[in-house]
């Protein structure tokens, strides 16, 4: 059993890394990344939804999805849990942990178009985990997107002050660099717990 | 047919379910906010050009309801906003000058000697790299490429024969051109004033006769005749005094190199 769940979490950080080898995420990963303090805020906020989201998802699908024969809903039914769940954690947060929510802040509601978040739960489905495995997988999943986007923030601060040709200014540098971390990350495929 | 009726069934009451837990959490979890924010920000200009000193008309409003900044800060709404503002947060608004922008140069292109033919990318910035810091023979010049039309989101600045001049009229004062002139050309004025010296150059009288044939020459004739003592000059040229200024005009007329304007409207 606890073979089983440092396997899903090694898997979910290092070796299936969200961002750097399933390309989900992208657009946040992207878009977020040029301070380490943005991306921090958005990495916490992604391991959060992740997290509750795989939870919730496996309730409804075992509960309601297989019961009935509706499998085949699960995409629509998941999209439907995640965005009214970010929208209840976001009030939830508003009113009872004040300083989170302003941590947060822009991007919890942002999450709610990231296909990581959608990704986790429908391969959670995929892989037949129970609600522990769904749960760690989740919230590994987002620590391992939480990784790539800090990393690959603090190499875009760097590349900001480094020499690189003027024709590779703003996206073409960054994209360059991405394909280079993803890369590097590649190195960790193969990497087995028996 | 079963699976379809069941399928949608099943989301409706998903969806149905999860609307009304949002319904109540949205109630459980009612956060009260200031409702004067709101209202501040409606009565603001909504430019967010940033004169005020805040970032955007948000963080202003944020500040006016939170009982941090004065109510009369919004320059692009002016003393009408001020009024509403002030009414919304139940205080005196004070009194607002409106403030507008000023070109004190008049060296368009036929009066004032050009430096070298100037053909390189149409930026302030970019002609000020070549020697002299102008492409006018006259140091204190308007560059005349329009730094300050590309910084007023109002339609306030253009450029009028190789000179910035502002509209007075649209000018709202939020002072963007002011930051974005590289030679800090562009200088506030209150709006009441009219009557301005039209030049800047601190050379001696022979030299600016020799670059510019408008230019202010310190003759001191101004300083002289002026009724109400608001105009001196220092550096060999010719500064009003707004507070002392009574708008006669006088100086204008005797001025010998009629660099001394009466502003419009």
């Amino acid at each position: 059993m606890l073979t089983q769940i440092i396997a899903i979490s090694l898997g979910a950080i290092l070796t299936n890394n969200f961002i750097f080898s399933q390309f989900l995420g992208c657009c946040p990963f992207l878009g977020c990344s040029s301070k380490v303090d943005t991306a921090t805020g958005m990495g916490l906020a992604v391991v959060f939804v992740m997290g509750l989201a795989s939870a919730i998802c496996w309730v409804i699908y075992t509960y309601v999805l297989v019961p009935l024969g509706l499998t085949f809903l699960n995409t629509l039914a998941f999209i439907l849990v995640i965005a009214a769940l970010v929208q209840f954690v976001e009030m939830f947060l508003k009113k009872s942990v004040p300083s989170l929510y302003s941590a947060l802040g822009i991007y919890l509601p942002l999450i709610t178009t990231n296909c990581a978040v959608l990704g986790v739960v429908l391969l959670n489905v995929q892989n037949h985990y129970n609600f522990l495995e769904s749960v760690v997988y989740g919230v590994t999943g987002g620590l391992g997107f939480m990784l790539a986007i800090v990393l690959f923030a603090s190499v875009r601060e760097r590349i900001a002050f480094a020499d690189y040709p003027e024709s590779f200014e703003g996206f073409p540098i960054c994209l360059v660099s991405a394909g280079l971390l993803a890369l590097a990350f590649m190195g960790f495929s193969g990497m087995k717990i028996v | 047919m079963n699976t379809i009726l069941l399928s949608v069934l099943v989301l409706g009451v998903l969806g149905a379910v999860f609307g009304c837990v949002l319904a109540v959490a949205s109630r459980v979890f009612h956060v009260e906010v200031d409702p004067r924010e709101a209202a501040v920000r409606e009565a603001l200009a909504g430019a967010n050009c940033g004169g005020c000193g805040y970032p955007g008309c948000d963080g202003y409003a944020k500040a006016v309801a939170a009982g941090e900044a004065p109510c009369n800060k919004c320059v692009a709404g002016g003393a009408a906003t001020a009024a509403k503002v002030a009414e919304i947060m139940g205080v005196s608004a004070g009194e607002t000058e409106r403030q507008v922008a000023f070109v004190p140069c008049s060296g368009c292109t036929d009066v004032a000697e050009a430096r070298f033919n100037y053909t390189g990318p149409e930026d302030c910035r970019a002609a000020m790299l070549f020697g002299g810091k102008s492409n006018k023979l006259c140091t204190f010049a308007c560059i005349g490429l329009g730094n300050c039309v590309k910084a007023c989101q109002f339609d306030a600045m253009h450029i009028v024969n190789g000179i910035a001049q502002s509209d007075r009229t649209k000018c709202v004062g939020c002072g963007a051109c002011v930051d974005a002139c590289p030679k800090s050309i562009v200088q506030l004025i209150p709006e009441s004033q009219k009557i301005m010296v039209g030049c800047r150059n601190q050379d001696k009288g022979a030299q600016v006769m020799k670059i510019c044939k408008v230019g202010c020459i310190g003759c001191m004739k101004c300083q002289r005749e002026c009724p109400s003592d608001a105009i001196h000059v220092e550096n060999f040229v010719a500064k009003i005094d707004p507070s002392k200024c009574v708008q006669c005009g006088h100086c204008t007329e005797v001025c010998p190199r009629h660099i001394i304007h009466t502003l419009k409207p």
